[in-house]
C-alpha cells in the first residue's frame, strides 16, 4: 500500500515536470529566431485524406519555393497536425498550434465541417486562420458579423451553387432539377441552398429533394425516387466517397441526365468507384484547372509534377499552394517580425495578388473575389470546359 | 411498378444483411455468444479479398474462397486469445469482450493502413441490367441473392447432417454432458466460429464488389443491421438469419421510398425495439421457457 503511494507520488511529480518542461520549451513565440512557424491542421487520414494530403503537397511545394529567398533573413516552418477528418481533432489541433507550438498563421482544414470547429479558437487567441478550402459562407463571417482571424483562399458555397444553376439553365437547358444532398456537411447544405435560390430564379423548377448520410451505401431507393421525378439535371454537392458510388448507382438504374457537384468530387477516388462510364456526362465547379492554359497554372503544375513523380496536381494542391503565397505575401507586407496580429491586418488588404487559382481581392467579409472554373469528366478525366467570371 | 422496382432494391440490399446475419446468429446459436466482432470480421475479410484481388492478381472465386479461409484461421485466433478464457464467465463479461475485440480490430486495421477507403476494381463480376416489365434487376444482385441462399442450405446441411453438426448441437444444448459424452467441446466451438467467420469472409468479398468502396469502418453499421435482422428472425435460427435480413432490406427500401431516407437507419433499431418487446423470440423462434 505505502509502496503505491510513493510510486503515485512519483509519477504525479515526474508528470508535472514533464508538463512544465513541455511549457519552457514552448515559451518560443511564432516568429522568433530565424523561423516562420505555420501550422498546419489538415485532414491526413480519415475520410477527407485525399483532400488534406494534396494540400499539404501544394503548401510544401510553395514553402520550399518561398524559402529560397525568405522573408527578412527567415524562413518558413511548417507545423503539421492531422485531424483525422473529425472535428473533435481539428479542435484538438488547433488548440496544441496555438498554446503549445506558438504558431504565427494557422492553415486548415481542407473541410468546412472541421474548419469551422476552430474558428473559436482562433478568434480567441488572435491568431489567423486560413482555411485553403473551406468553402461554407459561416466560416468566415456569420449572421452579418465577420470573424476577424478567420480567411480563406477559396470562393464560397452560394458561388459554386450559383455557378453551378446558371450553367445546369443556360448551357445544358435544363429546365426541371433535382437535389440530393448529404445532410451530415455543411458544405453540402450550403450549396444546394444557394442552387435552387439561382435555379428558381431563373425560372427553372426543383422537383425532387432528397438526402443521405455520409458513409450510407445504398442509395437505390431514393435514386428510383428521383428517377420517377423525371429531372432533366441532378446536383449532388457532396464528396467523393458517397458521390461515387451514387453515380454509380444512379447509371445503373437507368437515370442518364447530367449529374453536377463541387469541388467535393475532386478526387481520384471518384474514377476508382463510380468507374469511368458513370462519369460520362458529369460536371463540377472547381477553383483551378490543370489544364488551363495560362501561364501561371502552366508553371505550377510543371512545378508541382517535378517534384511529386509526374502526379497532376488538383484544385486543393493548387488551393494549398496559393495559401501559402497569400500568407507569404501578407508576411512581406506587414514585415518578418510582424505578431500575428499585424499578418491579420495585412492579410484583410490583399488586392489583386496574382495566384494559381485566379487574380484574389478579398470583400468585407475576408471571403476572395475570383474566378471559377468548370470542368467535364470524359473518359475519367477532367477537361476544361469554360471559366466564370464573379 | 415504381413499387416493385423499390421492392427489387430492398431484397438486393436485405441479401446482404441475410448474408452477414448467418455468421452471426449461427454463433449464438451454438455459444450463446452475441459475437460484436462479426461485422469486423466483415470487414477484414473485405480487405484480405482486395489485396488478393489487386496485389496477388486473383479473379473473383480464388480471392473469395482465399478470403474466407483466412478469416476462419482469424475466428479461430479470436475465439482462442479473447473468448475463450471467459468460456465459464458470465454472459455480459463475454459481450463486453465482443464489444473490445470489435473495437480493437476497428482501429488496429486504421493503426495498420490508415482510415483512408480503397475502391474494388469494377470489372470483377459482369454486371448487367435484366429488364422486366420495366423493373431493372442488376445481375450482381442475384448472384448476392443466390450465394446467401446457397450458403444458409450449405450451413443447414452442415449443422444438421453431419458429425460436426450434431457435435455443435450438442454442445448448444447442454456443453458439460456433451462433454461426459466424448465430445471435444473446444474443438467444437473452434470449428463454429471457423465456419462464422468464413461466412462473414464471404460477404466481405461479395459486399467489396458490389458497393465497390471499403474502409476500416464499413463494418459497423452492417454489423449492427445484421444483428438486428439476426433476432428479427430469431437469433440461432439459420433459416430465420436469411428470412430477417430480406425482411429488414425491404423495411429499409420501403421507409426511403416513402421520402424518409434519413429515417432509414432508425426503421433498423426501430424494428430491434419492437422485436424485443413483443416478440422476443422472433419470426422463426420457439417460446422456450426458462428451466428452473
Amino acid at each position: 500500500m505505502k509502496k503505491n503511494k510513493l510510486a503515485g507520488i512519483l509519477l504525479s511529480v515526474s508528470l508535472a515536470a514533464g508538463a512544465l518542461a513541455g511549457c519552457s520549451d514552448s515559451e518560443k513565440s511564432g516568429s522568433d529566431g530565424d523561423t516562420i512557424k505555420i501550422g498546419a491542421n489538415l485532414e491526413l487520414t480519415g475520410g477527407g485524406a485525399s483532400y488534406g494530403q494534396s494540400v499539404v503537397e501544394g503548401m510544401e511545394l510553395a514553402i520550399g519555393e518561398l524559402n529560397k529567398e525568405g522573408i527578412d533573413g527567415k524562413k518558413f516552418k511548417l507545423v503539421k497536425y492531422d485531424n483525422k477528418s473529425e472535428a473533435a481533432e481539428a479542435t484538438g489541433g488547433a488548440t496544441k498550434l496555438t498554446s503549445q507550438d506558438k504558431v504565427s498563421v494557422m492553415v486548415g482544414a481542407a473541410t468546412s465541417t472541421n474548419t469551422l470547429a476552430q474558428v473559436q479558437i482562433a478568434n480567441d487567441k488572435k491568431i489567423p486562420l486560413i482555411t485553403p478550402t473551406g468553402t461554407n459562407s459561416d466560416i468566415t463571417s456569420k449572421d452579418g458579423k465577420v470573424n476577424d482571424f478567420v480567411f480563406r483562399t477559396c470562393f464560397i458555397d452560394p458561388f459554386q451553387g450559383t455557378v453551378a444553376a446558371n450553367f445546369a439553365k443556360d448551357t445544358l437547358k435544363a429546365k426541371t432539377a433535382a437535389i440530393y444532398i448529404d445532410s451530415s456537411s455543411d458544405y453540402s447544405k450550403g450549396l444546394a441552398a444557394a442552387f435552387k435560390e439561382a435555379f428558381t430564379e431563373g425560372g427553372g423548377t426543383i422537383v425532387k429533394e432528397e438526402s443521405f448520410v455520409q458513409k450510407d451505401t445504398d442509395f437505390q431507393a431514393t435514386l428510383t425516387n428521383i428517377k420517377s421525378a423525371k429531372p432533366d439535371f441532378v446536383f449532388v454537392p457532396a464528396f467523393y466517397e458517397e458521390v461515387g458510388l451514387i453515380l454509380k448507382q444512379a447509371r445503373e438504374s437507368g437515370i442518364d441526365v447530367p449529374f453536377m457537384g463541387g469541388d467535393g468530387w475532386d478526387s481520384p477516388k471518384l474514377i476508382e468507384i463510380a468507374g469511368a462510364d458513370a462519369l460520362e456526362n458529369t460536371f463540377i465547379t472547381n477553383h483551378y484547372s490543370a489544364e488551363d492554359p495560362d501561364e501561371k497554372i502552366q508553371g505550377f503544375v510543371s512545378a508541382f509534377k517535378a517534384k511529386y513523380k509526374d502526379k497532376s496536381p488538383d484544385a486543393f494542391a493548387a488551393l494549398g499552394y496559393d495559401t501559402a503565397y497569400f500568407i507569404a505575401d501578407a508576411i512581406k507586407r506587414a514585415g518578418g517580425d510582424a505578431t500575428p496580429e499585424k499578418i491579420k491586418d495585412a492579410l484583410e488588404s490583399t488586392d489583386g495578388l496574382a495566384l494559381v487559382s485566379g487574380k484574389m481581392k478579398l470583400d468585407e467579409n475576408h471571403n476572395p473575389i475570383k474566378s471559377a472554373s468548370i470542368l467535364k469528366y470524359v473518359n475519367g478525366e477532367q477537361k476544361f470546359e469554360t471559366k466564370v467570371n464573379p | 411498378m415504381e413499387l416493385f422496382q423499390q421492392l427489387v432494391n430492398g431484397i438486393s440490399l436485405g441479401s446482404i444483411y441475410a448474408l452477414i446475419a448467418l455468421g452471426y446468429t449461427m454463433v449464438y446459436g451454438i455459444v450463446k455468444l452475441i459475437n460484436f466482432a462479426h461485422g469486423d470480421v466483415f470487414m477484414v475479410g473485405a480487405f484480405i479479398g482486395f489485396y488478393s484481388i489487386t496485389v496477388l492478381d486473383l479473379s473473383f472465386f480464388p480471392a473469395l474462397l482465399i478470403s474466407m479461409a483466412a478469416c476462419a484461421v482469424f475466428g479461430v485466433i479470436i475465439e482462442r486469445i479473447a473468448y475463450k478464457p471467459l468460456r465459464n464467465a458470465t454472459r455480459i463479461a463475454a459481450l463486453i469482450t465482443a464489444i473490445g475485440v470489435s473495437l480493437m480490430i476497428e482501429n488496429g486495421m486504421i493503426f495498420i493502413r490508415g482510415a483512408q477507403l480503397e475502391a474494388y476494381p469494377t470489372n470483377l463480376l459482369p454486371s448487367e441490367n435484366i429488364d422486366i416489365f420495366g423493373v431493372s434487376i442488376k445481375s450482381q444482385s442475384l448472384l448476392i441473392l443466390g450465394v446467401s441462399l446457397v450458403l444458409m442450405m450449405i450451413l443447414q446441411i452442415i449443422v444438421h447432417k453431419t458429425k460436426i453438426g450434431k457435435a455443435m448441437r450438442a454442445v448448444s444444448y447442454d456443453a458439460e454432458a456433451a462433454k461426459l459424452m466424448g465430445i471435444n467441446v473446444n474443438n467444437t466451438i473452434s470449428a463454429t466460429f471457423a465456419i462464422g467467420s468464413a461466412l462473414a469472409g464471404a460477404a466481405g468479398v461479395i459486399f467489396g464488389t458490389y458497393y465497390i468502396k471499403i474502409e476500416p469502418l464499413m463494418g459497423v453499421l452492417p454489423g449492427l443491421k445484421a444483428f438486428v435482422a439476426a433476432v428479427l428472425g430469431g437469433i440461432g435460427i439459420i433459416p430465420g438469419a436469411m428470412v430477417g435480413g430480406l425482411l429488414l432490406g425491404l423495411i429499409e427500401a420501403l421507409v426511403s421510398a416513402a421520402g424518409f431516407s434519413l429515417w432509414r437507419d432508425a426503421a433498423a433499431f426501430v424494428v430491434l425495439i419492437l422485436i424485443l418487446i413483443f416478440l422476443p423470440q422472433g419470426l422463426f423462434g420457439k417460446n422456450k421457457r426458462e428451466k428452473v
